[in-house]
């Protein structure tokens, strides 16, 4: 969780120097969300991703030299610099990549779920995705699918409470869990700011789906602290500063975790603070790399149009 | 070598290829039991069961998507557009995730998935099932586009579709699915981007996609009982488009009309128009003519159907224009 919000911050800081082409949406405060997810998973189940998607990508094993050279533009980045910020794919970590379409990919990861079953392997597809996604007609097909064949996927609904610059509420009629079991998918609520909640919740709906029993829906209550792009700065006419500190204050994922292991003698806050300041030097010295590595030859602009046969 | 119908091409593709590698699938409205209202995929779940034969519900964005997910992860699947106009509901899975999913991840990830539709009109269904739309999903990088103008063209882009290691979307004129032509028993496959010039000429091209290449044909036979001798080519793929073939044989004729069932207006004729006005425009004795649906939405009434889509006599009558010198800025 700290290497993702290590990561936001440097992210953050690029765009606010102007050392990074165009924009980039900040996955800080809901970490517990990907991380607790992601620990429930093995290298060869797949993901999808979405716009605000770097936390999934460095819980399902991205490293920081690549991640950092790909926001940059750069060759060695994860898409040679063709993707950016919101198509991270990083196949070798099973993560499909994300997508700038909102909902984009719930096709993709539920393809992906019945691909597994058609090859009879108990790999688990999860498509995460934001409340706004849940407004998109494309869900509610692929999840009738998912459930009439009974596809290894979990939907992983990260409500952080706003939809781009409006509140959930003014979006979403009735409730969004209803909408899952309408088609006779279990579908649970669970604290997205509470990693060891969200990990045993996810390790147990892992299990069952590897043994055919999805689909899943899971709906974590989450919270973005920036805006919904890092250029999103004046947002009090949407929400209040009080409102972000409070969060930010009682209901921050790693403080919540920290907590939790000094209390249980498992580990001590200067040994969080020592991993802290050993991702801030790692992540230092990322940036460095990658603001140094070189952009992709301009011969490449139209290569990986198609894929030779 | 058997004659049998488009449909028949169509199916016995699909069904060497499933046989071939186990990771194709088909997947759409009712392919299995019912095979398609066309009667086209009849049979196939009887030999691969209705696991590599999925009926889904009709939500065609949702099973455009699943094929796209399927075919990333190592599937090769077939998926079955009921009617060409249904493009416009699948176009964010086709456009925005398959013909973009290989670039935008550098090369790392690739999409081999095959979108069978159709296309044609005067089968007096409307607007809304009579659209030919090949030229949108050609506009987008990303996609290869075949346009099979017979069984024998149909069976062979159709296996070297599924062979394919990127998103095809390939159209079937929905009205020549019981029209017969002589197909090989032996297997063959038809390259992509290679044109076949099925009439050799002197005075003047015909370029014809799918149905139209037999509008062009008969267009050549009506031409040579006027002493005008008509060269006739079908590109066969669009994109890739087989421009040396086209090129060449305008270089000989100075002349060329393009025939195409989508709506002239930004369309496949206009793209193969403008390739040979840049690219022969010195060889040239007469502008290029395009011929492509009217620029209207397709009526139900079949007197006013019928006079959307390019006609044989109307080709012939535009090529003995050109022929003949006669200035022809006014078509």
């Amino acid at each position: 969780m700290t290497k993702i919000r290590v990561f936001e911050d440097n992210a953050n800081q690029l765009y606010l120097d102007a050392k990074m082409p165009g924009l980039t949406h900040m996955y800080s405060g809901e970490e517990a969300v990907a991380v607790g997810i992601c620990e429930a998973l093995r290298i060869s189940d797949k993901i999808t991703s979405t716009h605000r998607g770097h936390g999934h990508c460095m819980a399902k094993g991205a490293n920081f030299n690549q991640m950092f050279c790909e926001l940059l533009g750069k060759v060695e980045g994860y898409c040679r610099g063709k993707g950016g910020s919101m198509h991270i794919a990083d196949q070798a970590n099973g993560n499909l990549g994300a997508n700038a379409i909102v909902g984009g990919s719930m096709g993709i990861a539920t393809g992906s779920a019945l691909r597994a079953k058609l090859q009879k392997s108990d790999d688990v597809t999860v498509c995460f995705f934001g409340d706004g996604a849940t407004a998109q007609g494309l869900m509610y097909e692929v999840m009738n699918m998912a459930a009439l064949w009974q596809l290894p996927i979990i939907y992983a609904c990260e409500n952080n409470g706003y939809s781009e610059y409006t509140t959930t509420e003014e979006i979403a009629a009735g409730s969004i869990l209803e909408r899952a079991r309408a088609f006779g998918i279990e579908a649970f609520n669970v604290d997205g700011q509470d990693v060891i909640a969200v990990n045993k919740l996810a390790s147990d709906l892992v299990e069952k789906a590897r043994k055919g029993k999805g689909p899943f829906f899971i709906e974590l209550m989450t919270y973005r602290y920036h805006g919904h792009h890092v250029g999103d700065i004046n947002r009090t006419y949407y929400r209040s500063k009080k409102e972000e500190l409070d969060w930010k204050n009682n209901r921050d994922p790693i403080q919540i975790l920290g907590s939790f292991l000094e209390t249980e003698g498992i580990a001590s806050d200067a040994e969080l603070m020592e991993i802290r300041s050993i991702i801030s030097r790692e992540a230092k010295d990322a940036v460095d790399y990658a603001l140094n590595a070189a952009y992709p030859d301009i011969s490449e602009v139209d290569m990986h149009v198609f894929q030779e046969v | 070598m058997p004659e049998i119908t488009l449909s028949q091409a169509v199916n016995q593709a699909i069904a060497e290829e499933m046989r071939r590698d186990s990771n194709v699938f088909l997947i759409g409205e009712d392919v299995a039991e019912a095979g398609t209202p066309f009667k086209v995929t009849s049979g196939l779940v009887e030999e691969f069961s209705t696991e590599r034969v999925i009926d889904t519900p009709i939500s065609e964005p949702g099973f455009m998507g699943l094929a796209v997910g399927a075919a990333m992860t190592g599937s090769r699947p077939i998926v079955d557009l009921m009617f060409g106009d249904f493009l416009f509901l699948v176009m964010d899975q086709l456009c925005n995730q398959a013909a973009k999913i290989h670039y935008m991840s550098g090369g790392k990830l690739n999409v081999p998935l095959v979108l069978r539709t159709n296309l044609g009109a005067t089968r007096r269904s409307a607007a809304q099932h009579s659209q030919s739309l090949h030229a949108l999903v050609a506009h987008v990088p990303g996609l290869k586009v075949a346009m099979p103008s017979s069984a024998y063209e149909a069976k062979g882009l159709l296996k070297t579709a599924i062979r394919d290691n990127n998103p095809v979307v390939i159209f079937e004129d929905k009205l020549m699915y019981q029209d017969k032509a002589f197909v090989p028993d032996e297997e063959y496959l038809l390259p992509f981007g290679e044109a076949a010039i099925l009439k050799e000429g002197s005075d003047v091209t015909l370029i014809g996609t799918s149905s139209m290449r037999q509008v062009c044909e008969r267009a050549a036979i009506l031409l040579d009982k006027d002493g005008i001798n008509a060269e006739v080519i079908d590109p066969r793929t669009i994109v890739p488009l087989d421009e040396n073939t086209i090129l060449n044989s305008v270089k000989k004729t100075s002349r060329a009309i393009v025939v195409d069932e989508g709506h002239q207006n930004f369309g496949t004729t206009a793209e193969i128009a403008s390739r040979i006005s840049e690219k022969a425009f010195y060889y040239l004795d007469a502008p290029v003519i395009r011929m492509g649906a009217m620029d209207v939405p397709i009526p139900f009434s079949p007197v006013l159907e019928d006079l959307t889509v390019p006609t044989a006599e109307r080709v012939a009558e535009n090529a003995r224009k050109i022929v003949s010198g006669e200035l022809v800025h006014a078509l």
